[in-house]
């Protein structure tokens, strides 16, 4: 075993630091949720970006520092320590660019990649349907062959859409051939959602504000060279990307790391005795959600693969940061109500309360592990 | 940075696994239930395997390996329930190997024919306190003794867990028991290995009752259906693994910051006691759970597995008394509350 951060990795850390703190806004940005905040989280990416700080484990060639998971570790926990802004484009470069990466042909990368490590294009996940959430192979939206034009002409609606509100385009399963059944036939496209057709309609979520969006597609072009992957084989690239949602790449420890520490500056600031022991268990999960995650990158650094382990690393961090947050509003007592309190302590219950919910609900992870880790025969 | 066991590890690891899935079965731990020593001639088997010497020095014919060995075997003796004081003898070890090399103890316990138990400050009961060869007390004021158990005098308790023989010592020091005096540090860092032991012990116990259940889920029909199949019990036990697959490298990193003594291993081995007594805790009752009737039963191993969990859950500091040094350390002498900021 070796817990050591490399000096290569320390002097990363200090860049990282240094940079975010002559960096970082000294007020938080409005919701990247309204069209201010949107725009002020795009320029923020900007900033990022032009420093090389936007995609660090990214390919030099668009725009990233081929930085190891160490030190994309390294870079989350000193993101989130400095209280940077949350990233608005996070579902392209966290979720999506995986996929692209392994899936997409170069044109495709280069076409798409550069503009969504810079924030240009935010991209809007396109999973859900009304018909389709935790079962996700119950896809209606369709997509018809186009040949005169050389493409396919989209129908349906998507849900839950995040980002989908002030988003530039939205990725996605379409059922292509419409004689197959569940998770057969379904083609992955990349939609411009200024396309002839497309109409979106805001969802305001828990906290007011329209994260997520209805999408209606009516007779949507979308060029052949926006197929990502082969036509029907949707669901074997998809899975790739729900895995790093689930997995490493959407929440990293610093996440975690972060909050607990300033829960535990609330709890010393004013200390309710009888919320100690939830602090303290904040805290230790925080820091066991660390040294889990450094044994899954010791896993994936001697070739291994995440797989179905997600869904354990998906339920522990979404229901630890429910919990994290519910601490810190009973240690504010009072003041836990107060939607303009201090530290957004509220705004990240009510986030956090969609953890257990979003990329799969933790009783579908909780089906997961028992039938794919621990072998049980499969639920009726 | 690389959280796991090295290949050398693992492999020392895998023999203890298969000598122990031979020669310590269900039916072996009732034998110790039964019997007034749970100390059986496996003993000295266990010698043969390096067990019992892996933290003896290699001068005195151990393997001179630490905390980090020391913690993966006792996860497999965990999985098996080995009702031998291997951890108390290991605890003892480093204690003798630091104020008391030249009395011999430590090549005997090596070679398998002595065995130790050890009594440190903050805590009464012993384990096998009779049938050790060497009893190793330290004392609030930091004095470290070395005596004989039947100088002492011994008086039995019954533990939930059968096999672990348990007595007070009523003993008189003497400058002659004594081997060291200031010993507090050694003696604050034996009692973490104790806690780290127990906490290793708990993963694998952890881990069997879930393989166990796990198998009786697959099988067991009601209602015409495998009760595998029902989310409810899938739930119980996704539970479970859960719980070990967090607290696993939690009790990794314990060890690690152990082996090297760093500042931060009195938090790391408290918070390994915690999550791996958790684990074990979710895992006695839902497995007892999902068995139903047969589980709560004397006639099934199941109840060997979840009784030494709960004895170790107790035993080298429960969970309160670890959460309280975890609390102090992070939080301090909390101030008086101040008025609100509103």
């Amino acid at each position: 075993m070796d817990l050591e951060f490399t000096e290569q990795e320390q002097e990363f850390r200090r860049e990282v630091r240094a940079w975010l703190a002559a960096n970082v806004p000294a007020e938080p940005l409005p919701s990247m949720d309204t069209r201010e905040g949107f725009l002020a989280h795009q320029a923020w990416e900007r900033k990022l970006f032009d420093a090389r700080w936007a995609v660090v484990s990214w390919p030099k060639e668009y725009g990233g520092r081929e930085a190891g998971l160490t030190e994309w570790l390294i870079f989350e926990e000193e993101y989130y320590r400095a209280g940077a802004p949350g990233r608005v484009s996070q579902n392209g470069i966290f979720l999506f660019a995986p996929t692209v990466f392994e899936f997409g042909s170069k044109e495709q990368q280069d076409r798409y990649l550069p503009k969504m490590a810079s924030g240009e294009e935010i991209w809007v996940q396109g999973w859900s349907e009304p018909e389709a959430g935790s079962d996700l192979a119950n896809v209606r939206s369709r997509a018809d062959r186009d040949d005169e034009r050389g493409g396919w002409l989209l129908n349906g609606q998507k849900i839950w859409s995040s980002r989908g509100t002030y988003g530039h385009r939205l990725f996605g399963l379409f059922r292509t051939d419409p004689e197959a059944q569940r998770h057969r036939g379904l083609t992955y496209f990349m939609v411009d959602l200024a396309a002839a057709g497309v109409t979106v309609r805001p969802i305001p979520q828990l906290d007011g504000e329209p994260g997520f969006a209805e999408v209606f597609l009516d007779d949507v072009f979308v060029p052949d060279a926006d197929v990502l992957g082969g036509v029907n084989e949707g669901w074997k690239i998809m899975i790739a990307t729900t895995g790093s949602e689930r997995g490493l790449n959407l929440r990293s420890p610093g996440r975690f790391v972060a909050p607990a520490n300033k829960l535990i500056d609330l709890y010393k600031r004013d200390p309710r005795p009888a919320e100690r022991d939830a602090v303290v268990r904040a805290w230790m999960d925080a820091e066991a959600y660390r040294l889990f995650t450094f044994g899954t990158v010791t896993k994936l650094q001697a070739g291994g693969a995440i797989g179905a382990d997600s869904s354990i690393n998906k339920v522990f961090w979404s229901e630890m940061d429910v919990e994290l947050h519910a601490t810190a509003l009973r240690l504010l007592g009072e003041a836990g109500e107060l939607d303009d309190g201090d530290g957004g302590w509220l705004d990240g219950y009510l986030f956090a309360l969609g953890g257990p919910i979003y990329a799969g609900t933790n009783e579908i992870q909780r089906n997961t592990i028992a039938e794919r880790i621990l072998g049980l025969p499969r639920a009726k | 940075m690389r959280l796991a066991y090295t290949e050398d590890q693992e492999l020392f690891r895998d023999t203890v696994r298969d000598f122990l899935a031979d020669r310590c079965t269900g039916t072996d731990v009732r034998a110790a239930w039964a019997a007034d020593s749970a100390i059986s001639t496996r003993w000295a088997e266990l010698a043969k395997v390096g067990v019992t010497g892996i933290v003896v020095p290699e001068e005195h014919d151990g393997l001179g390996m630490g905390d980090e060995e020391l913690a993966a075997v006792l996860v497999e003796t965990g999985y098996a329930a080995l009702p031998e004081p291997l951890l108390e003898s290991a605890v003892a070890v480093g204690l003798l190997a630091e104020f008391a090399a030249d009395a011999g103890w430590l090549a005997e316990i090596a070679a398998g024919r002595a065995t130790a138990s050890v009594l440190l400050p903050g805590r009464r009961l012993a384990v096998e306190a009779a049938a050790a060869d060497v009893l190793v007390i330290g004392l609030d004021n930091g004095d470290l003794h070395v005596t004989d158990p039947g100088a002492c005098e011994l008086t039995a308790h019954r533990s939930v867990d059968r096999s672990r023989k348990l007595y007070t010592v009523g003993f008189q020091p003497t400058p002659e028991t004594l081997v060291a005096s200031g010993a507090q540090r050694a003696l604050a860092r034996a009692s973490n290995r104790g806690a780290l032991g127990a906490a290793a012990q708990l993963l694998g116990l952890t881990r069997r009752m879930l393989d166990m259940t796990v198998d009786y889920a697959k099988q067991r029909v009601q209602r015409g259906v495998r009760i595998g199949t029902h989310q409810s019990v899938q739930h119980h036990l996704a539970n479970v693994l859960i719980k070990l697959e967090f607290a696993r490298p939690v009790v990794l990193r314990a060890a690690y910051s152990l082996a090297r003594d760093l500042p931060s291993a009195d938090r790391d081995v408290s918070m390994a006691k915690i999550y791996a007594g958790e684990a074990a805790d979710l895992a006695a009752r839902n497995c007892l759970q999902v068995h139903g009737a047969i589980g709560y039963t004397e006639e099934h191993d199941l109840q060997l597995f979840m009784k030494r969990a709960w004895a170790l859950g107790t035993a080298w500091g429960d969970a309160g008394e670890h959460r309280d040094r975890i609390a102090t350390d992070l939080l301090g002498d909390a101030p008086a509350p101040s008025t609100p900021s509103f």
